[in-house]
């Protein structure tokens, strides 16, 4: 295994992680909308990733300069090509982290209601726009021989790209219902799992849909194992939830979204954005990296840092790992921010 | 296609304010972090009240700029590759493992201690709680580190070799490019000039309110922590400034020669403290120089020479070929001269500041009603009354505020506009880095969508922010007072509201 293979390996797990971590986030801001009834609710949802969203977001930031480092082609053929929809995704996510910021620092019912809109759409779009890129990604765009995209913004909207973009919707609010379901305690837990059966249900039809798709397209053994773990662990997932086994149904739908995820990027090596003009156009895992002496260098300080940072993020969410319901919202503070 | 719409100029454009606007956050953030770490830890030492007060109060706005400094932080990663695809592919070998380590290393560590700073008041026992709050700093200290060693690269690349079959920048000595002079002067100037900026941000709104007699032991407290981190902080950027000078003169001749709009290059060349006149056609107008003092510093020598733009533009015509190797020259001018004259004038403040709330400049003791007394600032004596009461310096102090903020402004501008035309020294020139794939359109729309966002966001910050001052320190609850002693709280409590939520 060369370097640059493992560095493809690194970038798989840091998008995993960021998707595992914030796609819980991005479920729990879509459901300020979908299960939250009133102020108090909102801002128990709210609270249970409030110690975490920030610290998930860095995936995010860890995953792109690792590719920029590691890939610096594919990171300049990526962010150049696709410019519009990250353009969409990093103004989503500037509002979306000072709407958790802001939200809470004045008591005017206007200011907050604003705030929670803001939070809602700004974590259904990049929930969605993930997928679209991801599946455009996988399935190849149009690059040419100068290892430039070609392509314009409506051809990254085409049906494949659509239907990842709903999958990463629905499996991100899944993954957020189970997480609420496993924070929270009283009425609002009890909806939330009530409501995971239903999420749940679309979201293993979609992924279904789009797995298979994958699969038939450009998929191998290896692939198929992925597939297979990814869909029975949305389904036991469902069957823990039901069985009002929280933990196993969160810990479950982290498994789906580690399958699936592992699953695109088993297809998509050794490319790593396939180009659907020209096969010799694609960048691979060895025209896209960095030299053996820069990965060399990063291999260290991933291999160093990584797993302090696991011990250090896990930590967090043992010191938080308490159950929260509206009782914990200071009834005489509106703001919910004492301070 | 017209010169002012190029996708160059737009992308240019778009980097120097989206750039710019960041950096309105960062210096305060990472002196912020700091001295409300300091602030802390006086408090758990002490136990006095005041020092936890004064904690939750710049705490309070220490996140409400570090949320700015990070969602604006995000977009600077990105647009790189977005607009910049051209140069991340010649220089991402290089360029990208700082970027890299400063996501893996810095901002994790600075997004997940925070978390558990604001939501662990209740948790955490107190000493461990204070521990997060110094891993934040720490954090934004490493980064600030990682993102200036990248920076300085461009300024002064070096450790790496060109290879020509793949057209690209290849790392050769990644300790170097950590630890060249470049780097090494760039951060510490960074730094200081940080601490200039958080100081008299403590030293305006301290002002504000002792210029109201409100919350007088909280903000007499932080005005003696800001006056004092002003002038430390001033002359370790003056000393800084100098030492960046000195490596900028050997390694940018054109970037120095521009800031001084020196034409010619000449022995004993004078220091331009003002200019009227068009500068970009040679300084010959109405002008103000200290004979001498350009030379000293680029070189400790009043009498040596320092090449001029004319000389340096034909110096690098042969080394690079024809062209143009001049940058703006009126921006980079005044641009010096505006990051000086506002650092500078801060310092200033700051020393006055120290010197007038001197023991003997405060009230005389028959007068003074005890801890609450204001220290009333004085210029005269008066033989009956004692020192005269006066209010000028906190008018003037609350100004000081803004003027850091101005001279990193304008040192950033001209840091990275005085390099051009080159985006890496000598190496790649600017209108060689844009991304060939994206469209004028886009760039436009990208430009305005940013624009537009970031004027938003700075009414809702700068109104927030004024909130927050003008209400000034928290009172303290009962569970400030009692900290958790272990870790998660204790479980008696398990229903009460939590202290610090969203």
């Amino acid at each position: 295994m060369q370097l640059h293979d493992v560095w493809f390996v690194l970038i798989a797990v840091l998008w995993i992680g960021y998707f595992f971590l914030e796609g819980f986030d991005f479920g729990v801001g879509i459901l300020t909308k979908l299960l939250a009834r009133n102020r108090p609710e909102r801002r128990v949802l709210i609270n249970t990733i409030g110690p975490v969203w920030d610290g998930n977001e860095v995936w995010l930031l860890s995953a792109g300069g690792a590719t920029f480092a590691a890939f610096p082609e594919w990171y300049a053929t990526l962010f150049s090509g696709f410019y519009l929809p990250l353009l969409v995704i990093l103004v989503c996510l500037i509002v979306r982290g000072v709407a958790f910021e802001y939200r809470a620092k004045r008591p005017d019912e206007n200011w907050q209601r604003n705030w929670e809109n803001a939070i809602f759409w700004t974590s259904l779009i990049p929930a969605f726009l993930w997928g679209v890129a991801f599946a455009n990604i996988v399935r190849g765009v149009k690059i040419d021989q100068h290892l430039e995209y070609v392509g314009n913004v409506w051809d990254l909207l085409n049906p494949f790209a659509l239907l990842g973009g709903l999958v990463t919707l629905a499996l991100f609010t899944f993954h957020g219902t189970v997480f609420t379901a496993l924070k929270t305690v009283g009425d609002i837990r009890q909806r939330a799992r009530k409501l995971a059966l239903s999420v749940g249900s679309v979201t293993a039809g979609l992924a279904l849909l789009f797995l298979a798709w994958t699969q038939i397209d450009q998929g191998d053994g290896k692939s198929l194992v992925a597939l297979v773990v990814a869909v029975a662990a949305l389904v036991a997932a469902l069957v823990a939830n039901q069985a009002g086994r929280e933990g196993w149904s969160f810990a479950l739908s982290g498994v789906t979204i580690v399958a699936a995820v592992t699953m695109l990027f088993l297809t998509l090596f050794p490319n790593v954005m396939p180009s659907t003009l020209n096969a010799d156009w694609s960048l691979t895992v060895s025209n896209a990296s960095s030299s053996p002496y820069t990965l060399k260098i990063m291999t260290w300080c991933a291999g160093i840092a990584t797993p302090i940072v696991l011990l250090y993020q896990g930590w967090t969410y043992w010191v938080f790992r308490k159950r929260i319901g509206t009782q914990h919202i200071a009834a005489d503070a509106p703001t919910g921010a004492v301070h | 296609m017209d010169i002012a719409l190029a996708p160059e100029t737009l992308a240019r454009w778009q980097f120097g304010i989206t750039t710019v606007y960041h950096f309105l956050f960062v210096p305060l953030t990472i002196s912020l972090a700091a001295l409300t770490a300091g602030l802390q830890t006086a408090w758990v030492r002490t136990e006095k009240e005041r020092y936890l007060r004064a904690t939750k109060f710049w705490g309070k706005l220490f996140l409400i700029n570090i949320a700015m400094g990070v969602v604006t932080g995000i977009v600077q990663e990105f647009q790189f590759g977005m607009n910049w695809s051209a140069y991340s592919r010649f220089v991402g070998d290089v360029f990208g493992a700082p970027l890299a380590f400063e996501a893996l290393i810095a901002f994790f560590f600075e997004s997940t201690f925070i978390g558990l700073w604001i939501f662990g008041w209740d948790k955490l026992p107190k000493k461990l709680h204070l521990a997060c709050i110094w891993m934040v700093s720490i954090g934004t200290v490493l980064s600030a580190y990682f993102i200036l060693a990248a920076n300085s690269w461009m300024q002064h690349p070096v450790g790496y070799r060109i290879n020509k079959a793949k057209g690209r920048a290849e790392l050769t000595d990644f300790w170097h490019v950590l630890t060249q002079n470049t780097a090494l002067a760039q951060v510490f100037h960074t730094l200081s000039a940080s601490f200039l900026t958080g100081g008299a941000f403590m030293v305006g709104i301290a002002a504000y309110h002792l210029l109201r007699k409100k919350h007088i032991p909280v903000m007499k407290s932080s005005l003696r922590l800001g006056l004092v981190t002003v002038v430390i902080a001033g002359l370790l950027t003056a000393v800084s400034g100098d030492v960046l000078g000195k490596v900028m003169f050997k390694q940018q001749p054109m970037k120095m020669a521009a800031a001084e709009a020196l034409w010619d290059g000449q022995n004993s060349a004078p220091f331009s403290i003002f200019a009227y006149g068009d500068v970009s056609k040679g300084h010959n107008s109405v002008e103000l120089s200290v004979p001498g003092l350009l030379s000293f510093l680029a070189d400790d020598d009043f009498t040596s020479y320092v090449p001029g733009i004319n000389d340096t533009n034909k110096t690098e015509q042969q080394k690079y070929g024809p062209g143009d190797y001049r940058p703006i020259i009126p921006v980079t001018f005044w641009g010096f001269r505006w990051m000086i004259g506002f650092g500078m004038a801060s310092f200033a403040i700051g020393m006055a500041g120290l010197w007038l709330t001197r023991r003997k400049f405060l009230l005389p003791q028959h007068l003074r009603v005890g801890e609450d007394e204001v220290p009333h600032l004085v210029l005269f004596r008066n033989k009956a009354l004692g020192p005269t009461l006066t209010t000028w310096y906190w008018r003037i102090a609350i100004w000081t505020l803004a003027f850091p903020l101005i001279a990193n402004s304008w040192g950033w501008i001209f840091t990275e506009m005085g390099r051009q035309p080159w985006v890496v020294y000598g190496v790649l020139r600017t209108r060689d880095a844009v991304s060939p794939g994206v469209s004028q359109g886009e760039v436009i729309t990208s430009m305005t969508v940013f624009t537009v966002l970031y004027a938003i966001l700075a009414v809702v910050e700068v109104k927030l922010l004024t909130k927050y001052v003008k209400a000034g320190p928290p009172e303290l609850t009962e569970s400030d007072l009692n900290p958790p002693t272990r870790l998660g709280g204790d479980s008696r409590d398990a229903d009460k509201p939590m202290a610090f939520s969203y």
